[in-house]
């Protein structure tokens, strides 16, 4: 496979952008990334893109390929149709720096506000705890995150209403799930979850499970069992009552 | 560090979007299977009669709690037998209509209305937020389930309590379409029909949809950090979550049998099908 195509791709600083068209050769194998690195050896030098491991690991050269979040890196041309023009754009839910370079700084001031590992005390006199293996694959599954913040980028609350200061999104909720099901982890996230970090924002659409790089099942596996958390907390009276009861404890 | 402060992209108009899928198929077929669902269930609901055949009783109107009177409506023969508290109550208000389907369709109904699958599938199929992932919405301004009235929705684990309930009613409904009514002598006699299986997979479908519910899977383990501790608490988590995992399917497939059901019941009951005895 040999082809000449077109890729049209975000040009611009801040809100002066434009789609710029740049057609070039590509051949079998080749990644989007390949591409708009070919595009920059020959026709756009100075064309700013955020890449590092090539290899779906670092999180880096996230953007929207034909509108679909995804990792330029781990988008083979092969599943695209290539009679048409490709179009590249950086992520919407960041402020961009320049074409398809976005400043994700904000998501580092989230995740430096969630309350950190409290540990309980250790169950060893060396100072280590006992886990079962099955009790550390739930949390473990959260650990896969690489950070590349496509989650955020699609979630409506943070892409459309912009609502930054207010929700925390779903990959800090990823993080805030790693952290609520460690069984040696004995603080207590849900009156965060429920006020600054605005978990009742999401409405469960998915989005972000769809575009995961690293197929977490963000949706059911760590938001809704927060959901559920914060609803025994502060909206489940008569749990509550039978609670106090039977005593039953996490 | 000094930081310069960049703009957001602006929000994109209804339907903006540069994908190039058919994203909007999904949402159509969404949109088209529940409207579909909503308004026959309805209309169903509404009939109050032809809602039993044999000893079949459709999921509409089950559980029966009163019966009307079988003289006033057709296709009712023999449905007192299905309800749980005798006729139709004597205070009932004449001016208003009495619909046994209606009594009890809020509690199905509630439990899917408020299902976390069906939420999402809702509000982008219904309320466009959004119409689906990477497409403009029509609405500037948005509280999700934060506020009322969405907040609402946090009641889910009820209707799912409720819902597990009615399993177990619906498993009877199966016991009772095993007996069938001789028309000449009015003796019963055990046997299998078509309608008995439709009634069996109905069940079934219903099982894998509420066992598989989100709060469940919260309320038999998921509230744990450490869920090894207790074996029939972990086997039960661990069956809830292998459901889960195809939630929405079980969610479609037990909300078209439901209706097929009802229509099964309900065609032969006016005798355009005849339901074919296997036992």
């Amino acid at each position: 496979m040999s082809k000449t195509v077109t890729f049209r791709i975000t040009r611009g600083t801040g809100e002066k952008t434009e789609l710029v068209d740049y057609q070039t050769e590509v051949g079998e194998g080749m990644v989007v990334l390949d591409a708009v690195h070919q595009i920059q050896a020959e026709s756009a030098p100075d064309l700013a893109v955020r890449w590092n491991c090539k290899a779906g690991k670092c999180g880096s050269c996230s953007a929207e390929v034909n509108g679909m979040p995804r990792l330029m890196c781990m988008t083979r041309l092969g599943e695209i149709n290539l009679d048409e023009p490709v179009t590249i754009e950086p992520m919407r839910t960041f402020p961009l720096i320049k074409d398809l370079v976005t400043d994700v700084s904000w998501n580092y001031e989230v995740k430096k506000r969630i309350k950190k590992m409290k540990p309980r005390k250790p169950d060893n006199e060396d100072g280590s705890w006992l886990m079962d293996q099955e009790d550390v694959e739930r949390p473990q599954e959260f650990r896969k995150c690489i950070e590349c913040f496509l989650c955020q980028n699609v979630c409506h609350v943070l892409r459309d209403h912009k609502l930054h200061a207010e929700f925390a999104g779903p990959r800090h909720f990823v993080y805030a799930a790693q952290l609520e099901m460690n069984p040696i982890d004995t603080a207590d996230r849900l009156e965060d979850l429920k006020g600054p970090d605005g978990i009742g924002y999401c409405n469960i659409t998915k989005c972000c499970t769809k575009v995961c790089p690293e197929h977490i099942t963000i949706t059911d596996n760590a938001i809704i069992p927060l959901k559920e958390r914060v609803v025994d907390k502060f909206y489940d009276p008569i749990g509550k009552l039978f609670r106090v009861f039977s005593s039953r404890d996490s | 560090m000094a930081q310069t402060h960049l703009p957001l992209a602006p929000q994109r108009g209804y339907g903006e979007t540069t994908r190039k899928d058919p994203w909007w198929l999904p949402t159509l077929g969404t949109f088209i299977g529940l409207s579909g669902f909503i308004v026959y269930m309805t209309w169903a609901g509404m009939q109050n009669e032809h809602f039993s055949y044999q000893g079949y009783l459709s999921p509409a109107y089950s559980p029966l709690l009163f019966w009307t009177d079988p003289e006033g409506v057709t296709g009712l023969a023999g449905a007192e037998r299905f309800a749980y508290f005798g006729p139709q109550p004597s205070w009932w208000p004449g001016a208003i209509p009495f619909l046994p389907a209606l009594l009890i369709l809020w509690a199905p109904g509630g439990f899917r209305i408020t299902c976390y699958y069906y939420r999402g599938a809702y509000y982008k199929a219904f309320w466009q937020s959004p119409p689906n992932c990477a497409v403009g919405k029509p609405h500037k301004t948005y509280s999700g389930e934060r506020s009322f009235p969405l907040i609402i929705q946090n009641i889910h684990r009820y209707f799912m309590y409720l819902a597990v309930v009615f399993l177990f009613i619906l498993a009877h409904d199966v016991y009772l379409g095993m007996w069938f009514i001789d028309p000449a002598t009015g003796a019963k006699s055990f046997g299998i029909g078509l309608g008995t299986i439709v009634l069996a997979l109905n069940v079934t479908f219903l099982s894998a949809y509420t066992l598989g519910c989100h709060s469940l899977r919260h309320v038999i383990g998921g509230f744990k950090d450490r869920i090894s501790g207790a074996p029939i608490r972990k086997s039960l988590y661990k069956g809830c979550t292998g459901l889960n995992k195809n939630h929405m399917r079980w969610a479609w497939t037990s909300l078209v049998w439901v209706g097929f059901t009802d229509f099964y019941i309900r065609m032969c009951s006016m005798g355009v099908f005849t339901d074919i005895r296997i036992i």
